[in-house]
């Protein structure tokens, strides 16, 4: 058995509780996630699903420790991560990556897409070669070369998706985190997305959570889920089984709540008194 | 009361510019039948919010209607003064809006914004409007009026607000609402309560819908009739059940193929193909061509 990349035991969140706050002093803490664990196996992807509010983004930023945890432990490649000094996290970034959901604000408007992928690059030590290195991150995510010299306000919206996940892979991490990364786009881009993020995932074998509300494109990528619910994990499974066999009626309802595109009369009656 | 055979919304042949001249409204024709739920799907740019839009006259400034008709329960609204367009579209029709953070004012309490309409629109009594804006809070479905009644809009969840702004645009009794992209900022769950909502309230006010939507999963569910629009022009239109059974245009099927579906998902979530846009542009093309002949 091969040892998980990610090994999370008892991992507890707390976050000051802004509406809460005294006028003067600080704001309580509210548990945000509540003990959870769970492992991310090597070279697949896991769907994280749940409602707003139901902690999987909190969750995400622990595991690339943005946040730290206030109980539990993250091990990530064998190593405790969970409250490691930002110096000591400082080389280990390279293999914690992002992709976000808005690349309208998660890429700079006043670089270019040469500079905005090369950023990372130079600060973790690759600055040589840095032409060659950006040109094959753009030929990964199928932008011609000529976008390298454009601001993101040139490009389309799914162009831009392929330059956050051109910026995230450039440095060959071990792990990525994909927080909603198709929610904005339309469904023609959001095929095309997660079709590109599909192949890099398998040609480079990474690790991905890929956090999203929408079970549908879960099913599609992901190998494995973990379905959240107010900061705790209602269900982890394979994929097939969760979606053939749903043990908790919470994930039957989320499944049961998705309009499909295809006609279903009784899809909108009260459901107490649907009909035979 | 007019005719029945009278659509409650037609919009005939109608072309909207841009200040650069380019066309984002391209001969829309379509009616919405008393009664009926019609959905307008495309993507984003398709131009499904500016039919909404133009039939509520709230274009922005810079979109000029150069061309077709708008014709409200048999009136035509082009040729109706200013004033009595807007008395008319006020009396007549109601937007549930996407976004209701944005939609209500984030320091009044929501009992007055509900009644404002009302009284200061449509001149009802105070009291009157107090009692139907109660009356509808009921058929929402909100157990306790008194306390929403109260809240500022941010003390409210997404689906409670949402719940309100379809109270609201109902309390007037409209023949037609414009419900634009109702659901999309709603997770799953509430999405399903809040549809079940607008079907049930519109089957019993007998009220039509325009509804304006990216999903062909919410089409599915709520409308009779669906026109599927690409760079603002109207593809393909037919029955719902139809289109499902059976969609015509390239476009439409490629849509449907793109959509996830967690039943199937190995035969969705396929990327439009590259010769069907090639269609849609020479189409649209096409129809920019003959359409710019007798306009010179």
């Amino acid at each position: 058995m091969v040892e998980p990349l990610f090994s999370v035991r008892g991992l507890k969140v707390a976050l000051p509780d802004m509406t809460r706050k005294p006028l003067i002093g600080r704001a309580p803490l509210a548990e945000i996630l509540k003990g959870l664990d769970f492992d991310l196996p090597r070279g697949s992807v896991t769907g994280i699903v749940g409602e707003s509010g139901s902690g999987k983004s909190t969750l995400g930023r622990a595991l690339v420790r943005l946040l730290e945890p206030s109980a539990g432990n993250v091990m990530f490649d064998g190593r405790d991560i969970t409250h490691l000094p930002e110096a000591e996290l400082r080389p280990l970034r390279r293999n914690l990556q992002m992709i976000f959901q808005d690349p309208m604000s998660s890429l700079n408007p006043r670089r270019t897409i040469f500079s905005i992928i090369a950023a990372p690059l130079k600060q973790n030590g690759l600055g040589d070669n840095l032409k060659a290195r950006v040109a094959e991150a753009l030929q990964r995510v199928g932008l011609p070369q000529s976008f390298a010299g454009r601001y993101r306000h040139e490009v389309s919206g799914g162009q831009r998706q392929r330059v956050g996940i051109a910026r995230a892979l450039a440095l060959s991490p071990k792990f990525v985190l994909a927080d909603e990364i198709v929610s904005g786009l339309d469904v023609s881009t959001q095929a095309q997305i997660l079709t590109l993020l599909e192949k890099l995932a398998a040609e480079m074998g990474l690790t991905v959570a890929f956090i999203s509300h929408d079970l549908s494109v879960i099913r599609r990528l992901c190998r494995q889920v973990i379905v959240m619910r107010e900061g705790a994990i209602v269900e982890a499974s394979a994929t097939d089984t969760l979606f053939e066999h749903p043990r908790q009626a919470y994930t039957r309802d989320l499944l049961a709540a998705i309009p499909l595109p295809e006609i279903d009369d009784a899809w909108l009656l009260p459901a107490p008194k649907a009909p035979a | 009361m007019n005719a029945p055979a009278k659509p409650c919304l037609d919009i005939r042949n109608l072309s909207a510019v841009l200040p650069n001249g380019l066309r984002v409204l391209r001969s829309v024709s379509l009616a919405v039948e008393p009664g009926e739920v019609r959905a307008l799907v495309g993507e984003s740019g398709a131009g499904k919010t500016m039919i909404g839009k133009a039939v509520l006259g709230v274009l922005p400034p810079s979109v000029r209607i150069v061309e077709g008709n708008m014709l409200l329960e048999g009136e035509d609204l082009g040729r109706l003064a200013p004033k009595a367009r807007r008395t008319l579209i006020g009396a007549r029709t109601a937007l549930i809006p996407q976004d209701p953070l944005t939609a209500l004012n984030p320091s009044r309490r929501i009992g007055p914004q509900m009644t404002d309409r009302l009284v200061r629109i449509l001149g009802w009594s105070g009291e009157k409007a107090d009692a139907r804006i109660r009356q509808l809070l009921d058929e929402v479905q909100i157990r306790d009026p008194e306390r929403v009644l109260k809240c500022y809009p941010h003390e409210l969840s997404g689906g409670m607000r949402q719940r309100v702004l379809i109270a609201a645009a109902f309390a007037a009794e409209p023949r037609l609402i414009v419900a634009d992209e109702p659901t999309t900022a709603l997770d799953v769950t509430v999405q399903k309560q809040i549809l079940r909502l607008i079907a049930q309230l519109q089957r019993e006010h007998g009220t039509a819908i325009l509804f304006v939507t990216h999903d062909l999963g919410v089409v599915a569910k709520i409308s009779q009739k669906v026109s599927v629009l690409y760079a603002g022009k109207v593809v393909e239109e037919a029955d719902t059940a139809a289109l499902f059974a059976a969609p015509q245009h390239p476009y439409t099927l490629a849509l449907m193929a793109a959509t996830p579906r967690y039943t199937d998902p190995f035969a969705s979530l396929k990327p439009v193909d590259d010769k069907v846009l090639a269609g849609l542009a020479a189409e649209i093309a096409a129809a920019d061509q003959a359409w710019r002949r007798p306009h010179g």
